[in-house]
């Protein structure tokens, strides 16, 4: 068969980028290992998601019931269904998918392909029957996996990785988990809300590394408070197997041997790449590319989490589209810039942006609004008062240059603050701007009075 | 329905003004039908209407400015009735024209009885973001002057920050004029002449001027011009002027020195190909530079036709855009005004500009050294350094001279 582009992966880089092309017109097929919708839909963002609805719900009840004047005499959960429901709603979303691509007419071939030299991939069917594919370009799209620790591989049972995570058969009574970047904290919060006894484990001096240190240190005092043992500025020093679970030696401020049923080893990824043509590598063995996405062989893209972080589904879509208008049309693809990053345990975080450490970093002239939820009547209703807004501004124009929430809807708050660092809006912007009343957002509009002295109710 | 919007009508227009409506209200237009005339900064000319209909209602009145884009009348097909709400929004809409700074969905509903009366920036409608326009404004930045590298041409902060700062025409903060008083006339300006100030004043004060000045012999011009004529009038043919003449022989010195063809791109020296020849007209209240295209492949009866016609129609405003923009050397020629010498300003974005002056008769000196009348014909040369220099102008002169003292050699 001959195509414009094969597109290599169906994750959020790929059938994004497979549909794009199909939209300008152009033949394409879309080559996916497991399934469409890739480890966003089926192992990451989304079943996620679904599990840590069920764990706020549970834990609000349990926790907070009588606060809003519920009681219950015997409030259980049921595991098994509490992971059939994330499992549903990954399969549902596959299956859209899937209709997409028969709507947009795009090949959807199921196999494992491999390079088998400029405009030529070979794919081996899940019947284990192999064909070659052909096109004038190809887009290689497929994402990473998760990396374990050196000299302690996952088993799939007591050392585990987040794809395992999500569906254990069985609540353990307790997890270490090894990396409190999103995935790690997110998990901690769940098994946390479901009385597992959670040790987390971080290597850096906060959890939440990547994000504002204050914010960071803030979800640290709210992890504490909901049971979590946080171990920041920890190293593991041994992990070993047992029978009975895994023994984990670590040394921060005091060293200590932990022992746990399971540990999920949330450290980092490592790229998949696809077999056949070598292509130049980063220096972290990521897909080297150029600012058109373009590998080191001819007509060979890449985009997505295979050319390196950020690690994000919506930064892998934008990438895929970028470099799908570049082939296609004479759109300038552009790198990203702007992107938010959104971490989905109680209280949530969401930031864009420069973090304050990166301004000083950086040597800029800044200033700093924040906003307390304690101050925001919506907050006091919803009973949800945890966090607060920062946002930081260039001192001499004013224009924003990070922001930095963490609270309930830390997720669903963020894009305003996305847009006017994507407009470049300066403070005056989002005074100007009319933020409902009662809402959550209106902290917003109260951080950036407070840097500039105009706030009203702090 | 459809709304009739202010069309741009040349590449330096913001606005226009509506000089009169060739249609009123409840006539009925079809397609083509010529319904107003608009004056640019260059011209007038005449807005057709695109589709059949009747004019339901009109915005803005003879006399009133807008800017591009914005609602001049409204146009019914035939059978449609006028939008109810969108009634209301128009009728308050139709007084004020958009405020500086401000989108045309966010039109303030101006209380100003006539549109005259409503300031408009010089700078037009500029798509920037909130930050690029502070650092412009700290800089000194003029952001009409920037091309945008954001969405749909929207310039941002690097755009501005790339910009070396080119301090934006204020001469009104520069030199306050004296307030008009009694008895004084205070002409406001045309679009032309804002057109004329901005693009001068940035000449004068943003490329490096120099000048060169030559006397050339004009015997041989006037002994040639003279038997031509009457050989053109005895068949019954226009006569040639003496700045036809001179238009031709500053093309072919041009293709014998290309350099002066040219343009200043920041990073480069653009030399065209084409000689396309603008000449400076006066017109009523200000001066336009029609363009005689492709000039190096015209005979100088070409020449001479094309100049007459783009005058004639000049004077009337009846230029198309595409005629008085793109030249790429320019003439302006005093000579029958009386004037002996003088400096032009530079056209910008074009290198050279040259300035003829008068044929006086006067005494010379000959080869024997003997005072003898003669008739001696003035040229000043005034270029961008950026792009030509001393020697090169000198040169040009020098074949420019050689043209007009021999000029049968012209006529080959």
């Amino acid at each position: 068969m001959n195509y414009d582009l094969i597109v290599i992966g169906g994750g959020p880089a790929g059938y994004v980028g497979a549909i794009r092309a199909a939209q300008l017109g152009k033949r394409v097929s879309c080559v996916e290992k497991d399934r469409a919708g890739g480890t966003c839909l089926n192992w990451g963002c989304i079943p996620t998601k679904s599990l840590l609805r069920n764990a706020e719900l549970f834990h609000l009840m349990k926790l907070r019931g009588g606060e809003f004047g519920f009681s219950f005499d015997n409030l259980r959960c049921d595991w098994s269904k509490i992971i059939k429901r994330s499992r549903d709603v990954a399969d549902k979303n596959a299956a859209g998918i899937e209709y997409l691509f028969k709507k947009n007419k795009v090949d959807y071939v199921r196999g494992e392909a491999s390079l088998a030299g400029p405009g030529a991939v070979t794919v081996k069917g899940t019947d284990g029957k192999t064909q070659k594919l052909e096109a004038a370009k190809i887009l290689i799209a497929t994402g990473v996996v998760s990396r374990p620790l050196p000299g302690f591989p996952f088993n799939d049972k007591t050392v585990i990785g987040s794809h395992e995570a999500m569906i254990l058969e069985r609540q353990p009574k307790n997890i270490i988990i090894i990396g409190a970047g999103a995935i790690g904290v997110e998990f901690a919060y769940f098994f946390n809300a479901f009385s597992t006894k959670v040790t987390l484990v971080e290597m850096m001096p906060n959890i939440l590394p990547l994000e504002d240190a204050e914010v960071s240190q803030t979800l640290e005092k709210a992890f504490v408070k909901q049971g979590i043992n946080v171990l920041a500025g920890t190293k593991v020093v041994k992990a070993e197997t047992g029978a009975n679970g895994v023994k984990i030696s670590v040394e921060g401020k005091k060293s200590e041997t932990l022992e746990a049923e399971v540990c999920l080893v949330a450290i980092g990824v490592q790229p998949w790449l696809p077999a056949g043509l070598s292509l130049q590598l980063t220096p972290r063995n990521f897909i080297q590319t150029t600012d058109r996405y373009q590998t080191s062989v001819p007509g060979v893209f890449a985009a997505g989490d295979i050319i390196g972080p950020p690690l994000l589904a919506h930064v892998a879509s934008y990438e895929a589209i970028q470099a799908v208008e570049g082939m296609f049309t004479d759109h300038v693809p552009k790198r990203i810039n702007v992107f938010p990053s959104c971490t989905y345990c109680q209280p949530q975080v969401a930031s864009v942006g420069m973090t304050e450490q990166a301004a000083k970093e950086k040597g800029l002239k800044f200033r700093v609004g924040k906003f307390p939820f304690s101050a925001s009547g919506k907050a006091r209703a919803s009973g949800e008062v945890d966090g607060f807004v920062k946002l930081i501004f260039g001192e001499s124009y004013g224009e924003l240059l990070g922001a930095h929430i963490i609270g309930s809807e830390a997720t669903e708050m963020i894009a305003e603050l996305g847009l006017a660092l994507t407009l470049e809006a300066t403070h005056e912007e989002i005074e100007a701007c009319i933020h409902a009343h009662p809402t959550l957002s209106e902290a917003v509009h109260e951080a950036t009075g407070q840097a500039f002295g105009a706030a009203i109710h702090i | 329905m459809a709304y009739i919007e202010m069309p741009k009508l040349s590449d330096t227009m913001t606005e226009g003004t509506v000089v009169k409506w060739r249609k009123a209200i409840g006539d009925t237009v079809s397609a083509g039908d010529v319904i107003a005339e608009i004056e640019t900064d260059k011209a007038v000319m005449e807005l057709e209407a695109f589709d059949d209909g009747t004019l339901k209602d009109i915005y803005v009145s003879e006399g009133g400015k807008a800017r591009i884009g914005q609602k001049l009348a409204l146009l019914l097909a035939p059978g449609e009735s006028a939008p109810q709400q969108d009634g209301e929004a128009d009728k308050t809409e139709k007084r004020g024209v958009v405020a500086a700074g401000q989108s045309q969905t966010n039109l303030p509903k101006a209380k100003a009885d006539t549109l005259k009366t409503v300031p408009l920036t010089s700078n037009g409608r500029v798509k920037a973001s909130p930050l690029a326009k502070k650092i412009a404004a700290a800089k000194g930045v003029d952001l009409s002057s920037i091309q945008g590298s954001g969405p749909g041409g929207r310039i941002v902060a690097r755009d501005v920050e790339s910009t070396t700062a080119i301090p934006a025409p204020k001469p009104a903060a520069a030199i306050p004029a004296i307030p008009a008083g009694p008895g004084d006339r205070r002409i406001p300006l045309n679009g032309m002449r804002k057109i004329i100030a901005e693009r001068l004043f940035a000449s004068k004060t943003q490329i490096p001027h120099f000048y060169l000045n030559i006397e050339v012999d004009a015997g041989e011009l006037i002994r040639l011009r003279t038997h031509l004529n009457e050989h053109l009038e005895k068949s019954g043919q226009g006569k040639l002027t003496y700045n036809d003449f001179i238009l031709k022989a500053v093309v072919v010195a041009a293709t014998k020195v290309p350099r002066v063809n040219a343009s200043f791109a920041g990073d480069a020296v653009i030399e065209y190909a084409d000689i396309h020849l603008s000449v400076a007209v006066a017109i009523e209240d200000g001066l336009v530079t029609p363009v005689i295209r492709q000039a190096q492949k015209k005979s100088l009866r070409e020449i001479s036709e094309a100049v007459k016609d783009l005058a004639t129609r000049a004077r009337t405003k009846k230029l198309k855009p595409e005629e008085y923009q793109g030249g790429t050397l320019t003439v302006s020629n005093l000579g029958s005004y009386g004037i002996k010498s003088f400096s032009a300003v530079i056209n910008p974005p074009q290198a050279v500009i040259l300035s003829i002056g008068a044929i006086v008769k006067k005494p010379v000196l000959n080869a024997q050294d003997q005072i003898v009348p003669g008739r001696r014909l003035a040229i000043g040369l005034s270029a961008d350094h950026r792009v030509v220099d001393g020697a090169i102008g000198a040169q040009y002169l020098a074949e420019l001279r050689g043209l007009l003292e021999n000029p049968v050699g012209m006529l080959l």
